[in-house]
């Protein structure tokens, strides 16, 4: 694994992994299916993981492998109650498009 | 250490005794419960103690994972008394849906469970599990009504803003990982103090500070706030309006004291603007808002504002801190305790469902006065207190046009927290007047208390933190 990491270099994990993060990132901005956005959020967290896991080599250091864990517990946990808060949605509008939720202004 | 696995411990038992049956103890065996566990950070907080050096002695657990010092158990004891107050609301707000009662305590435990990670953690990913616990039970706690759109919509809303902004503070914690090796506090300000960092250290920085300013909803990241708060149940509002968001500032500002040793100038400016705009733009908002949830979502707005002036003096302004935090979230318990009495069973929420309260149920009113009076900062309630010591601190390090900024916003305020308390006085009552449940007047009676009675001894709070 070293060997990759030194020839790839570290710099070009972070371009990635920002890349991927910029790509969910404006999938929460601009998709309006909640599916899709909850995938998008799910790019953003799995770009993340790809980082800790390039730094976690870099540094030859096994805390950023097992902070993975934590996240992936953490997102999952965070996807059941998303998609649990969708289920009642659509049981509401038979609908899952954002920009139908529209009751709440001031 | 073991006030997190007892308050865990607790929100299990409150899950286990609805399967026995014991739907009746659960809240107040959660209340003894809670009394016992403060009572234990209490003992916690005196045996910690001074060294030799007369420097604050710190307790660590698991690997520094947990440390215990004053900052942690002073607000770990505030956390407690918001949880108590709200869990002794919650059989009376959830009447109609006695099965679900457990879940509702259980949950707020876990989110207590949560905050308490938030403030006594030692390494980051304790940091993080603390403040996803806390997300998550919140996520659920607005979306709790699936019937009502309004709380599915804010519960929807909640979690893909939530969740986007845990996403942005992941990165930088990331960021910070890859710059220091480490997650552990102590590790990283190490690596700070050698000065030694890559430039991802400080991106790592500004992505974390973006993550909790969503938390606590500081302007430019507070579009949130105001719907989320009108749509959740009136008791989920409560609870984000003072413990989620006196957890998340604490949190917020132990950490940047930890890794912000060797960036000031630029963050500074930054955090300023931050404030100032928060004050500004919550207020302002505030004034022309009829639904009052969603006018005490921007009031909280505007105290985020002012709790980020701690930001300008980190070393001194600890107490003040967690003295702001503790009037501010006890007047609004208070407040809620009266907005809970009213609005239960009607359609909305608007400034004239409180016409004639002083005149149907004056205890309720003066409460509800008493609680926007200490929030608008007017003197002998501690929120005016809480005011001053920040604007004296403030005052003290030269930050003159921040303290004026917040003196204008003080006033403006005003405006919309007497339309309330004028709508009460000056108008006539338009429906029949309902008895007050008893739990909701103990509560208001006892928080508003609370906060009379830290204003009159601000000592005994303001120098809680060593």
């Amino acid at each position: 694994m070293e060997n990759i990491l030194q020839e790839i270099g570290i710099d070009n994990y972070i371009y990635l992994s920002a890349l991927l993060f910029c790509v969910g990132a404006f999938g929460v901005l601009y998709r309006r299916n909640a599916i899709v956005m909850f995938m998008s959020i799910e790019i953003m967290l799995n770009a993340v993981n790809l980082l800790l896991v390039a730094f976690s080599t870099y540094h030859q250091d096994a805390a950023g492998q097992v902070f993975v864990f934590f996240s992936m517990a953490v997102a999952a946990a965070e996807v059941a109650v998303g998609l649990a808060i969708l289920v009642a949605v659509y049981r509401n509008i038979s609908n899952i498009d954002i920009d139908n939720l529209k009751k709440l202004k001031g | 250490m073991n006030t997190l696995i007892a308050i865990a411990g607790l929100g299990i038992v409150c899950l286990i005794a609805e399967i026995f049956n014991l739907r009746k103890a659960i809240v107040p065996v959660t209340i003894i419960g809670l009394m016992a566990i403060l009572g234990l950070t209490v003992n916690d907080y005196f045996g910690l103690g001074l060294d030799s050096a007369n420097t604050e002695r710190t307790e660590a657990f698991y690997n520094n994972m947990i440390v215990n010092n004053s900052y942690a158990m002073a607000f770990t004891g505030l956390f407690i008394v918001l949880t108590i107050f709200l869990v002794a609301l919650t059989p009376e707000f959830h009447k109609n849906h006695k099965a679900k009662l457990s879940d509702f305590v259980a949950i707020k435990l876990f989110l207590l469970a949560g905050a308490v990670a938030m403030v006594s953690f030692g390494n980051l990913a304790m940091f993080f599990l603390g403040i996803e616990v806390l997300s998550i039970a919140l996520y659920v706690l607005a979306a709790s009504e699936p019937k009502n759109i309004k709380s599915n919509e804010a519960g929807m809303k909640y979690f893909l803003m939530g969740a986007f902004a845990s996403g942005i503070l992941l990165f930088g914690i990331a960021l910070i990982y890859g710059a220091t090796g480490s997650f552990d506090n102590t590790a990283i300000y190490a690596a700070v103090l050698t000065g030694n960092l890559p430039g991802w250290f400080f991106m790592g920085i500004v992505m974390l500070s973006i993550g909790l300013l969503f938390k606590i909803a500081a302007v430019p990241f507070h579009f949130w706030a105001p719907d989320v708060y009108q749509g959740s149940p009136a008791l989920t509002t409560a609870t984000m309006s003072t413990l989620a968001k006196v957890a998340a500032m604490a949190a917020f500002f132990k950490l940047m004291s930890n890794l912000n040793h060797t960036v000031p100038g630029a963050y500074i400016t930054i955090i300023i603007i931050v404030s100032i705009l928060s004050m500004t733009v919550g207020n302002l908002m505030a004034l022309k808002q009829d639904s009052v949830k969603r006018m005490l979502a921007f009031s909280g707005i505007s105290h985020a504002g002012f709790m980020l002036m701690v930001f300008l003096n980190p070393m001194v302004m600890k107490g003040v801190l967690l003295y702001y935090a503790a009037a501010y979230a006890l007047a609004g318990i208070a407040a809620f305790a009266v907005i809970l009495y009213v609005t239960s069973g009607k359609e909305n929420e608007d400034v004239y469902q409180f016409n004639g309260l002083g005149k149907t149920n004056p205890l309720m009113a003066a409460v509800l006065t008493c609680s926007l009076l200490s929030m608008a900062g007017i003197p002998i309630f501690s929120g005016f207190f809480g005011k001053f010591f920040l604007f004296e601190n403030v005052l003290e390090n030269g930050f003159v046009y921040v303290v004026i900024a917040g003196v204008i916003n003080s006033i403006i305020s005003v405006g919309y927290y007497f339309k309330l308390i004028l709508a009460m006085y000056n108008k006539d009552a338009t429906g029949e007047a309902v008895k007050v449940p008893v739990s909701y007047s103990i509560v208001a009676v006892a928080a508003i208390l609370l906060n009379l009675a830290i204003g009159l001894y601000p000592d005994a709070v303001l120098h809680l933190i060593k």
